[in-house]
């Protein structure tokens, strides 16, 4: 039930809730073909999908609750129920998965309080609208409940003498991206929508970095940040730093990977920014600028809400994407110092290597859960923002 | 003509010169953001090893003298033959699978914009309670051959019995949430199921593998696209080829299709993207035969440390052709992606 709730609502946010016409009615029922394209159309996409994702996603299901041992001419698979989890998250993976826990410092407690104080005048509010169902509401309470959870973890993992595990620099990679990357990118499109000479030539460049191997681009930004060899030696030295490598810290090195993502993704943003600021109406926005409203006011009650609608769908679409991070911290950082840029797949991409099946199942196991129910989550708390726009 | 609408402020919406001036200054500090990298890998491409270890030198002629060598190693010499190989297997797979996944995936999102699928939740249900047994029995080690035709029986069974109760249907938002929600899967979650799987069928290291592998990725965010796209094209010109006499086919092919050109390229050149560079499926899936341009690039990494004039070669030939697919097609792109989205 509430799986089918959100799931109208995620649709309802993309666009793609709107009635479905048919043309059924135009025309009798033809030879056995045409009554059969219905099927035809959707058929092989649902065929594909259905043997190369719900198949394997069993597959892996079994595998994250079993253990593989190598016995004499092979190996040998074993149901463990739960351990392979039960190890992330309380047993001897907890450091490496969860993070060292420590008490927060006061800035935590204010960040986690706040967070909780969000979600329960959210659930509040929507039990005080009314005509709420129990399935619906017992979903709300439970998105409250997982996602101050996930605040005490940062909360407690990011404090000084804790040290946050790859679920939380996972999170960290996610949601300073988007930000970032939202932010620039919004930049970008309002200046390139200006009507300035060149703007053609700025938007091809600006597209660049998206055609790019992520590989290609750790690389390359492994040599930016070479403090010995790289470009930027000459400014490092200027600076008195000499020698020193902001790559071994562990969150310069949190910040190079999100920088190359960074640099990587706005283009992503640019582009589709760009469509929905070209899509908005012109006459809205001259007509305020001509009653006096400066062009500050005008962004921010004109252009702004025309552009809400894509903004969801846009930073949804990012950040199911931003959540699979796996070739820049594998090659940029190695996933080190330690394990300080570990996303999740490259912990599972680690565990894999290492023979560990089920292990790195069951991290890809959490992923699935953590992707879902943020997305979900995301859906379901702007929705309401978007509507009230 | 181009100098007068520079400096005639024709609107209350052009920009005076401070702004304008503030405008340029950003944009072309994220040019220099963006394309210095890219120079960096050029220059990088023409170095002579002792040249990148002496410490960073910029200008080729002033700070150090350009060589050839790697250009020559990665095209004519020693690495050429796996080069083209790579090259190869990276243009057969890419638009391939590009092109597969946006037939599909159109396919499938015009039938949930245009007709209605009521499938049946206990139909559904039974066939992926059958589909459980048999996984979870295969891996606890009963021979497929016992367990696929034990596990069809099921389905029958329960079709006949516990289905005919359920009378409750799915409805088009329901599949296509569905199919949506596929592309949150992390490809490290069903990566290894697929290893093995092609590794039973003898296809690992071969290029079906890997399209089929891209296709199944890349569905899910062209039907995502494509709906939002068709939501957007009035039906009436289709009731009116229906009327006419046109099947629902020849509707598709010569009257949709035509008109939602600008979202099938965006999505496509999305798709092709994706494919083209894809690393961590690719270094499951593929062995010496298949391996594609990521991996080459990846591999320069030896153990006498990132060989970077190398590396810095096979990134340029690598974008080369991607670059020149964006510029040609670039007044598509943004038109063409999350239309549906913009209009609603």
């Amino acid at each position: 039930m509430t799986t089918e709730r959100v799931s109208r609502s995620v649709l309802a946010d993309s666009g793609l809730g709107v009635e479905t016409p048919t043309i059924s009615a135009a025309r009798p029922v033809g030879s056995r073909i045409e009554r059969w394209a219905g099927n035809v159309f959707i058929l092989p996409a649902v065929l594909v999908v259905l043997f190369l994702s719900i198949f394997p996603l069993f597959l892996s299901l079994s595998l994250s609750l079993s253990r593989l041992k190598f016995v004499k001419g092979g190996f040998e698979i074993n149901f463990v129920g739960l351990a392979n989890y039960h190890k992330l998250l309380f047993g001897s993976e907890q450091d490496h998965f969860v993070g060292v826990i420590a008490s927060p410092s006061p800035l935590g407690w204010a960040f986690f309080l706040g967070i909780v104080a969000f979600l329960v005048w959210w659930l509040v509010r929507y039990i005080r609208t009314g005509g709420y169902g129990v399935v619906s509401l017992v979903g709300r309470v439970l998105t409250a409940v997982l996602l101050s959870l996930l605040a005490w973890l940062l909360a407690h993992t990011l404090s000084p003498g804790g040290r946050p595990g790859t679920v939380v620099v996972t999170l960290l990679y996610v949601f300073i991206g988007i930000a970032v990357q939202y932010a620039l990118g919004l930049l970008l499109a309002v200046l390139t929508t200006q009507r300035l000479p060149a703007r053609r030539f700025f938007r091809v460049v600006f597209l660049l970095p998206m055609m790019i191997t992520p590989v290609g681009i750790a690389y390359t930004f492994r040599m930016m940040t070479d403090t010995d060899k790289g470009p930027f030696q000459p400014i490092w030295q200027a600076l008195g730093l000499g020698l020193y490598s902001w790559v071994n810290d562990p969150w310069g090195a949190r910040a190079a990977v999100i920088i190359s993502d960074i640099w990587q993704w706005t283009p992503f943003m640019f582009i589709v920014l760009l469509a929905a600021l070209e899509g908005q109406s012109v006459e809205l926005m001259e007509a305020a600028l001509v009653d006096g409203a400066n062009r500050w006011q005008v962004f921010w009650h004109i252009t702004l809400p025309q552009i809400l609608p894509v903004s969801t769908t846009l930073i949804l679409i990012r950040m199911i994407e931003a959540f699979k991070i796996v070739d820049l911290p594998n090659v940029l950082t190695n996933g080190g110092p330690g394990t300080a840029t570990e996303s999740m797949t490259l912990h599972a991409f680690i565990a894999w290597r290492t023979l560990d099946l089920g292990g790195s199942a069951a991290i890809a196991y959490m992923l699935l859960f953590m992707v879902t129910f943020l997305s979900m989550s995301y859906v379901n708390i702007l929705r309401r923002r978007v509507v009230e726009a | 003509m181009v100098i007068r609408n520079i400096f005639r402020r024709r609107s209350p919406v052009a920009l005076s010169f401070l702004e304008m001036a503030i405008s340029y200054l950003i944009l072309i500090i994220w040019t220099g953001v963006v394309l210095f990298p890219l120079y960096w890998l050029l220059v990088t491409s023409f170095k002579l090893p002792i040249d990148v270890n002496m410490g960073p030198f910029y200008l080729p002629f002033i700070d150090f003298q350009p060589s050839l060598h790697a250009w020559e190693y990665i095209l004519v010499g020693d690495l050429a033959n796996d080069t083209r190989r790579n090259y190869f297997n990276t243009v057969v797979v890419a638009p391939t699978s590009a092109i597969l996944a946006l037939l599909l995936g159109t396919a499938a999102a015009y039938g949930l914009t245009r007709f209605e699928y009521r499938p049946r939740l206990g139909i559904i249900l039974s066939f992926l309670g059958a589909l459980v047994v048999v996984v979870f029995a295969i891996v606890l080690g009963a021979p497929w051959q016992i367990a696929i035709p034990a596990g069809v029986a099921l389905f029958i069974i329960l079709l006949q019995t516990v289905a005919r109760r359920f009378q409750r249907t799915l409805k088009n938002s329901d599949i296509a949430f569905w199919l949506i929600s596929q592309r949150m899967l992390p490809p490290v979650a069903v990566v290894i199921p697929i290893y093995v799987l092609f590794q039973r069928l003898g296809l690992l290291d071969t290029h079906a593998a890997l399209i089929i592998t891209y296709l199944a990725v890349n569905l899910p965010i062209v039907v995502w696209l494509m709906r939002d796209y068709f939501q957007t094209i009035p039906v009436e010109l289709e009731e009116c080829a229906a009327i006419d006499g046109a099947s629902r086919y020849r509707i598709f092919w010569s009257i949709v299709l035509p008109l939602a050109v600008p979202g099938l390229v965006a999505t496509f050149l999305f798709v092709l993207v994706f494919a083209w560079n894809e690393y961590l499926l690719a270094l499951f899936l593929s062995g010496a035969k298949s391996q594609t341009l990521p991996l080459t690039v990846a591999a320069q990494n030896a153990t006498r440390g990132p060989q970077w004039w190398y590396m810095s070669v096979l990134i340029l030939i690598m974008i080369v052709p991607v670059i020149a697919i964006a510029i040609a097609l670039e007044r598509y792109i943004a038109r063409g992606l999350l239309v549906g989205a913009i209009k609603g």
